[in-house]
């Protein structure tokens, strides 16, 4: 399946750029924009884990959806593995879908109540070809796999199952196609801790077996850095911040990364937090601010960050936006 | 310092034709004021029924209480009608989860915590509008006067949030219960909310009560912390020895299944199997059929809360002292 060799990038994505019309005005056309994710370029490299972090509204769900095609972008290009997606001598958006497939947050609402277990886990392969009996077969290997005995659980209804299993369920539907790429969007969040401990053990080893690439989204900064190689920060449909966990995590150069991090409740009770990082809540994407979106929320906004948008630059170990970081950009603070 | 509120022995059942459930098992604590504890627990461990059931919010026609709450002596427990109407909102006020849910989407921010004042206190409507713009500020809202005006779908989140915290704390309470009020908030807005409870809490010289299911966010509020199981308190101590020192082979597990930094390439220590399901009363140790030190006498009766340590109360029969920290 691997075709262009280890160094050529799973999955490229250049200039997504998607805004949801808001209907509003005079006979519910389309007053305003919200702008979900703008001009975001990405790259996800084959065995690795990406991690996504940001608040709600940054656009991480909508980035995800995004590579799955699920939502068409209103302009940019894909390439899978060297493919070009939905172009000429490219592969086609069904193709795409076989090969990245996609957990969700809400293991129920992801599952059709009047379906099996083993319905479910069958259908797609079944819908692209493979007879019955074997796509039968290939569900009760796959339940056996996410760690529930097919015996009692094949039969079974979504309704009758706990949150953690139908999760374990949905991971298995989305293995049941053999994809190369799996977006997982906040699919642990809803998880108890100890729950959610047994699953994460569970994607590391569905990982290492099957050969996996992650796309990992999620608030939780802690799951995030346990679970990623690489880590992007996103704010109201940019991205702020990406790089290896570690020099993300240890040594964040953007102040909203910087923020976040420190946002975390402390696990110590001496060493309590005594001031919140930053003020106010993540603003509109409906209208975010000029320039440098995070200016509104920055305690070192300056003339230069309402003017001028600063672009991803690479500072050594990661690549971030902002104006304190880029040479020559007018702020007081740049190097 | 006399106890604000005290639990003893609580039992809350919840009955339907279909099926009974015993969501809360026997909880015992006390609550001073000034003072937060934090209730720790995954879902369905029964600490939201024990929240509730201090403000008696569950439906009269199919749930059973045994044992007492006492509130400043009062026995909530056996209040109706005026009684509790009286007692919620200015004796006892709680903020929730979901803020946009909790207020009225067809009214002003204002109007609905004027109301609140007016119905408790009986002050004018025009007094009752300057204590509600004073709460506004209080709770670090900015342009409070705007704001009164405002209906909830035009504010964020974290200001809605901050909003309910007003509205519960418009007429005096002494005791505060707080149901996960940080869980739907975005990290940058969680500390800041956190923040805001524990100022409050000290100002007002509250007593405060806050579920949740996030450990780090029950190290950052609480004084004290139980864990609860399977409708039972299986730890309660010092917010410090908790951390510190926890005693309970679930409480262990559920700081070692918590993710942190440097845990990274690391195997979880998940607790395997799920909780118990509750439609009998639990005859053993809940904690035992997941528990990796079980032993016979788990299972032989339900383990006593005993005293491990000065205020460190723990449930389980296991070799606590030799289990290794």
């Amino acid at each position: 399946m691997d075709r262009g060799g280890s160094a050529q990038p799973l999955l490229l994505a250049r200039d997504l750029r998607k805004h949801f019309p808001i209907a509003g005005g005079l006979l519910g056309r389309a007053t305003r924009v919200v702008r979900a994710v703008d001009d975001l370029s990405l790259s996800v490299e084959k065995g690795e884990t990406l991690g996504v972090v940001g608040e709600s509204g940054c656009g991480k769900s909508t980035v995800a959806r995004l590579l799955m095609r699920l939502i068409k972008p209103d302009r940019g290009t894909m390439v899978l593995d060297g493919d070009p997606v939905d172009q000429p001598h490219g592969i086609t958006v069904n193709e795409l879908r076989r090969q990245v497939q996609m957990v969700f947050q809400d293991s129920y609402a992801s599952l059709n109540p009047r379906l099996t277990i083993v319905e479910t886990l069958a259908f797609a392969p079944k819908a692209h070809g493979l007879p019955s009996a074997e796509a039968r077969a290939r569900s009760r290997d796959l339940l056996a796999k996410v760690g529930l005995d097919p015996v009692h659980f094949a039969d079974r209804y979504p309704h009758e199952l706990s949150g953690g299993q139908r999760q374990r369920v949905n991971i298995a539907r989305a293995l049941a196609l053999r994809p190369r790429l799996v977006i997982l969007d906040e699919a642990v969040s809803a998880l108890d801790k100890s729950v959610e401990a047994q699953v994460l053990n569970m994607l590391a080893d569905l990982k290492s077996e099957f050969g996996l690439t992650y796309v990992f989204i999620s608030h939780d900064l802690n799951v995030v850095q346990y679970l990623s190689d690489r880590v992007m920060v996103m704010y109201l449909g940019k991205i702020v911040e990406i790089g290896p966990v570690d020099a993300i995590y240890s040594d964040p150069q953007h102040p909203y990364t910087r923020a976040l991090l420190s946002a975390r409740p402390s696990m110590d009770p001496r060493k309590r937090t005594r001031e919140a990082p930053i003020q106010g809540d993540p603003p509109n994407p409906i209208d975010p601010p000029s320039g440098c979106r995070f200016r509104t929320r920055c305690p070192f906004a300056e003339g230069v960050c309402a003017k001028a948008e600063p672009l991803l630059t690479d500072t050594g170990a990661q690549e971030v936006a902002c104006h304190m970081r880029i040479k020559g950009s007018g702020h007081t603070r740049a190097p | 310092m006399s106890n604000l509120l005290s639990v003893q022995d609580l039992h809350v059942t919840f009955v339907t034709p279909d099926r009974t459930v015993h969501a809360v098992n026997g909880v015992s604590f006390d609550v001073k004021r000034g003072e937060t504890l934090g209730i720790l627990g995954e879902s369905g461990s029964g600490k939201s029924v024990t929240l509730r059931s201090i403000l008696k919010l569950h439906p009269e026609h199919r749930t059973r209480w045994s044992g007492s709450i006492k509130l400043e002596g009062d026995e909530v427990l056996g209040m109706t009608g005026g009684a509790l109407a009286d007692l919620r909102g200015s004796r006892v006020s709680m903020i929730f989860q979901e803020p946009a849910t909790a207020f009225d989407p067809v009214f002003t921010i204002g109007h609905q915590i004027a109301e609140t004042i007016k119905r408790h206190t009986g002050k004018s409507e025009s007094d009752a509008w300057k204590r509600a713009r004073e709460l506004l500020e209080l709770v670090h809202i900015p342009s409070p006067a705007q704001r009164l005006k405002a209906y909830p779908h035009e504010m964020s989140g974290g200001m809605r949030q901050r909003a309910m915290i007003a509205l519960a704390l418009s007429c005096d309470p002494s005791l505060l219960l707080a149901d996960e009020p940080t869980t739907a908030l975005d990290a940058t807005v969680q500390i800041q909310v956190l923040l805001l409870i524990r100022e409050l809490q000290r100002e007002l010289d509250l007593g405060v009560i806050f579920v949740t299911h996030d450990i780090g966010v029950a190290v950052e509020v609480s004084d004290r912390i139980g864990v609860m199981y399977a409708g039972k308190l299986v730890e309660l101590g010092g917010v410090e020895q908790m951390v510190d020192a926890p005693r309970h082979p679930y409480t262990r597990g559920l700081l070692a299944s918590t993710v942190h930094g440097g845990m990274r390439g690391q195997r979880l220590e998940a607790i395997p199997g799920a909780p118990p399901d509750l439609a009998e009363p639990p005859a053993a140790c809940s904690f035992a059929p997941r528990c990796k030190y079980a032993e016979p006498k788990c299972l032989a009766a339900p383990p006593p809360l005993t005293a491990a340590t000065e205020g460190h109360l723990v449930r389980c029969v296991g070799r606590i002292d030799t289990l290794a920290t």
